[in-house]
């Protein structure tokens, strides 16, 4: 037996006693979580500085804050998430309990993504916790330092048995993969994301994928171009443009594509000072294998900003890229660099057509002052998320689903949204043993009378709500007037 | 001819047409009038594939379509627009909401038990998710497939929703093509190949299976009741329900008077000869006919037990004593052979249950609510429904569909919707309060850190219309209330006034 399949065991085992589902188990364990976050604060932040070359500020920004967010709901809301939640009744079903009862699954798979070590991996755990499971988490090898960190540590603040940590690279995956799972929780790329839901077809297993693409971003020639080339700029380069959601490429009009290099050059001075390679606050690209892959985007595109390398640091400098066509290298592939290409459209209309022509990205984002431009683009585009005026932003608002849309995934997480995507929302009917004569019309021998009945009770929509209000107004007004006539006369 | 029909869908899909509310409820209307039109034809067809009694057909099929469609056509303005969601100190003065969109082209596999229902039910849905769909009705219920695809082109648009029939050659060609969305309805076997071909696309699916559904019969419950309810869910379609109780879990003490309440219910259900009887169904296809008749192999029928195989009949059969490993027990019966199982106590009952795959429905029957509790607490089905069967399908609030080997995903109602819409998270922010962003920018340093941190930790309010709305009445109402309730005071108090 392979150790990935002793772990899994191990984990299925010690779900089925019954251990993870009380809600105060479930809370301890968060609690847990976040005391691991803040007792570690410096092993997780040394590990992504040795990974990404990111400072203590920024792994916070990016990774822990959120982090800690999605606990703290969490660990509020858990009652009332688990809770029964009460449904609309039926005429036939007015004297009975109808509700959806929230069930975990039983045993997750959680595999995390390396640009967003901690975030990426410990959130889908938060969700599979809260609602119950048990989850074998699988760090990406190619963050090895946080891998190696989340492998020591998390041990010593969750149930080893519940919540394994299993490392490992490719042939480590497929095996954990072999095993029988209740659910998958996959960030990464589409090609291994087809892979992970074949695998989890052989079991049929639900999975939900958190892919990436080709994040467009639209410029309207009318909008503030300091303030969107700002969010913009902050947006691509956080990270070296290593973010799911980064805004990949931009769309404007050529009329104002000189002005946006301008304002985007003075954002990155500002950013990262004239000279971002000594610059703590800005990162460097995981490893050789991706440093060759994004410098290779820039064969054949013209460099407006930047373009500078360092292999020996894997670093690239902040480059935007002028003049580009939808058929050139860059445009080709999801970047996941900071290289910024602009392709210059002659208005809205060829920005929806050539976003329309391309898969549907995991982020949409347009900047303009104009409310209907901002519609149309939502009405005649899709996306995983669309906003308006900003980047990356709703991955910080836990309220919205965040997920994507075809090839950039499906499913979706965050706050509630992962807790229901982690649970199975079982539907439950109580009903009671009388009244068994109103059950007639539905036994045979049928007739067309007991049908005519069967059809109105069916048919007939009860709205209660509206029911408990008019009672209520009744109640309330019945008391009013005897109110009214002992006190007042 | 697959590829064309899908190309054609998704070319008419993407000019817009099948997106505008009013367009998808005159295609809701135009079905419903299908359904109401057509109604006689359909229960001929229902008659020729399986033995469909002409009252089975309304009641079983037709009226929940028609409620499925009036709820969708009441409520489609509700269920497509934007859902605003809680906003904290940093979003709120913008627009955070989730937007339902259409998926593109949908494919719907429909299963041959209730070839109209189970077919058409995700129709509705993904016509009111402002989709294309491709309906693929199974070629086991023959007359049922045919006449749908001769109907559908006259009442539907032809070419957003296309009727492909054929075999299984047809139905794989089918899922060699890209699609947004694939709903199939069937067996676990093929829902993997249909998840396999899916995956390849990255297509999300929802996959309606079946499992054995067991019933377990609590020793103290009034048996009368419980058999006669359990009798219908059994034999009704002839057993052919992916959520019929297939098997009787219960004490040892209790089975005989089981058997005799589900005998007594027989005999007035379906009368002595059941094969007479024109509400009593019969087994769709020789193949299924053998396979079934092959797990009685080596057991003795408490009742029934008799067959007929050129009317492919088999009689309403009930097995005692049926031990675990019996074949009876190791695949879903989909027939009208009812084993039961003893157990010693709901303890056994549950570790049986458990032990099992996770099953489509769970059914208990008992009038003590700790035994109810217990069963929902420490087992897990798609399903339950407690004190009768199958009757959590029936209402469309409560959401549909299996988990684990069961299957995965859910409709009715608005689920269907939901199931196939993309729940677009969006967020509108203005191009004002620079200021707030700049502790995010580059160069961090620990007070930017400390103001990033303030504000991402505010609490989330609900700021939707409806809260908004409740809480200014009830303010208002309690205002009302207090004023009430001071002037009554003052009049008691003996304090005359004037103005009287």
């Amino acid at each position: 037996m392979s150790r990935e399949q002793l772990v899994v065991e191990r984990a299925r085992r010690a779900f089925q006693t019954g251990m993870s589902k009380p809600l105060k188990f479930r809370v301890h364990q968060l609690k847990n979580l976040h005391r691991f976050i803040i007792e570690r604060r410096k092993d997780i932040a040394d590990a992504v500085k040795k990974d990404l070359n990111k400072t203590e500020h920024s792994t916070e920004l990016f990774e822990t804050l959120g982090l800690e967010g999605e606990i703290d709901v969490a660990v509020e809301r858990l009652a009332e998430w688990a809770a029964p939640r009460p449904v609309e009744k039926s005429l036939l079903t007015i004297l009975d309990e109808v509700y959806i009862q929230p069930e975990p699954l039983g045993v997750v798979l959680i595999i995390g993504a390396w640009n967003y070590p901690w975030a990426v991996t410990l959130q889908p755990l938060v969700a599979a916790i809260a609602a119950g499971n048990a989850a074998v988490v699988k760090p990406s090898e190619v963050s090895s330092h946080s891998a190696k960190v989340m492998e020591e540590l998390l041990p010593l603040y969750l149930d080893k048995e519940l919540y394994p940590v299993v490392c490992g690279g490719v042939s480590e995956t497929q095996e954990l993969l072999r095993q029988r799972f209740d659910h998958i929780f996959y960030t990464g790329n589409s090609t291994v994301g087809k892979l992970v839901m074949e695998a989890a077809a052989r079991h049929l297993t639900p999975v939900t994928l958190e892919l990436g693409g080709k994040s467009p971003c639209y410029i309207d020639k009318d909008v503030d171009l300091r303030v969107a080339c700002r969010r913009i700029t902050w947006g691509k380069f956080v990270n070296c443009g290593q973010t799911c959601i980064a805004p990949d490429y931009i769309l404007c009009e050529p009329s104002i594509q000189n002005r946006v290099v301008e304002e985007i050059r003075k954002c990155i001075t500002e950013f990262y000072t004239d000279d971002p390679k000594t610059f703590e606050d800005y990162g460097r690209i995981i490893n050789q294998r991706h440093f060759q892959r994004v410098m290779s985007l820039l064969e054949g595109s013209t460099v407006a900003i930047g373009g500078d390398s360092d292999q020996s640091q894997c670093y690239i400098a902040p480059t935007v890229l002028k003049d580009v066509t939808g058929g050139s290298k860059v445009m080709q592939e999801e970047i996941f660099g900071p290289l910024l290409p602009i392709v210059t459209v002659s208005g809205v209309d060829e920005a929806i057509q050539f976003i329309n022509e391309r898969e549907k990205p995991l982020a949409l984002y347009v900047f303009s002052p104009d409310n209907k431009l901002i519609r149309r683009v939502i009405a005649e585009t899709s996306s995983g998320a669309l906003v308006a005026n900003d980047c990356l932003v709703h991955f910080t608002v836990s309220a919205l689903p965040f997920g994507g849309v075809g090839n950039s995934g499906m499913g979706r997480y965050h706050s509630q949204h992962g807790f229901d995507q982690l649970s199975h929302l079982r539907a439950c009917l109580i009903k009671k043993l009388n009244l068994e004569d109103a059950n007639a019309m539905r036994y045979p021998p049928h007739t067309a009378k007991k049908l005519g009945w069967a059809r109105f009770f069916f048919l007939k929509r009860v709205n209660l709500r509206q029911l408990r209000r008019m009672a209520l107004l009744a109640l309330f007004s019945a008391m009013a007037s005897f109110v009214v006539q002992r006190f007042l006369r | 001819m697959e590829m064309q029909v899908v190309q054609r869908a998704r070319e008419t899909f993407l000019t817009g047409k099948s997106r505008p509310l009013e367009f998808r409820v005159q295609q809701l209307k135009s079905l419903q009038r299908m359904i109401t039109d057509r109604q006689g034809e359909i229960a001929t067809a229902l008659k020729q594939d399986i033995n469909r009694s002409q009252y089975d057909t309304p009641l079983l099929e037709l009226i929940g379509l028609e409620n499925e469609i009036s709820l969708a056509v009441s409520k489609l303005a509700q269920w497509a627009a934007p859902r605003p969601v809680e906003k904290s100190l940093l979003t709120i003065r913008d627009q955070v909401y989730i937007q339902p969109e259409p998926l593109g082209v949908v494919l719907i596999i429909g299963a041959w038990n209730y070839p109209w229902a189970l077919t058409l039910q995700p129709l509705v849905g993904a016509i009111a998710a402002g989709n294309a769909a491709v309906v693929k009705p199974s070629e086991l219920s023959e007359y049922s497939a045919s006449l749908l695809k001769a109907l559908l082109p006259r009442y539907l648009d032809q070419e957003l929703y296309p009727v492909v029939c054929g075999g299984v050659s047809e139905t794989q060609e089918l899922l060699r093509q890209r699609f947004d969305h694939i709903f199939y309805t069937g067996n676990s076997t093929v829902g993997k190949l249909v998840m396999e071909a899916a995956a390849r696309h990255l297509t999300p699916v929802t996959l309606e299976l079946g499992g054995k559904s067991p019933c377990y019969i609590d020793k103290d419950v009034d048996l009368r009741v419980a058999c006669r309810r359990i009798t219908w869910g059994k034999f009704v379609n002839c057993g052919q329900t992916c959520i019929a109780p297939d098997y009787i879990l219960c004490e040892p003490s209790i089975q005989n008077r089981v058997v005799e309440g589900i005998r007594q219910t027989l005999l007035e259900f379906y009368g002595p000869d059941p094969k007479s009887s024109p509400d009593y169904g019969r087994i769709i296809n020789q193949r299924h006919f053998n396979r079934v008749m092959a797990l009685l192999d080596g057991y003795t029928a408490a009742l029934g037990g008799q067959s007929d195989s050129s009317q492919r009949y088999i009689a309403p059969t009930v097995v005692k004593d049926v031990p675990p490993h019996a074949r009876l027990m190791q695949e879903e019966i989909f027939g009208p052979l009812l084993p039961i199982v003893t157990v010693s106590d709901i303890d056994d009952a549950i570790h049986f249950i458990s032990e099992r795959e996770k099953p489509l429905a769970i059914y208990v029957f008992s009038s003590n609510k700790k035994v109810i509790k217990r069963m929902l607490a420490e087992t897990t089905s798609g399903g339950v429904t407690v004190n009768d069967v199958m009757m959590h399908y029936t209402l469309n609030s409560l959401p549909f569909g299996g988990v684990g080997q069961s299957g995965t995903g859910r409709y009715h109602g608005k689920h269907t919707f939901d199931q196939f819409s993309h729940h677009r998270a969006c967020l509108v922010k203005s191009l004002g309060m620079e200021g707030v962003n700049m502790p995010r920018y580059p160069p961090q340093n620990h007070q930017k850190a400390r103001r990033v941190r303030l504000a991402m930790r505010t609490p989330l309010v609900d700021f939707s219309k409806g809260t908004y709305i409740w809480a200014v009445t009830a303010s208002i109402v309690a205002l009302g209330l207090l004023v009430a309730l001071t002037v009554i005071l003052i009049l008691a108090a003996g304090v005359s006034c004037t103005c009287w």
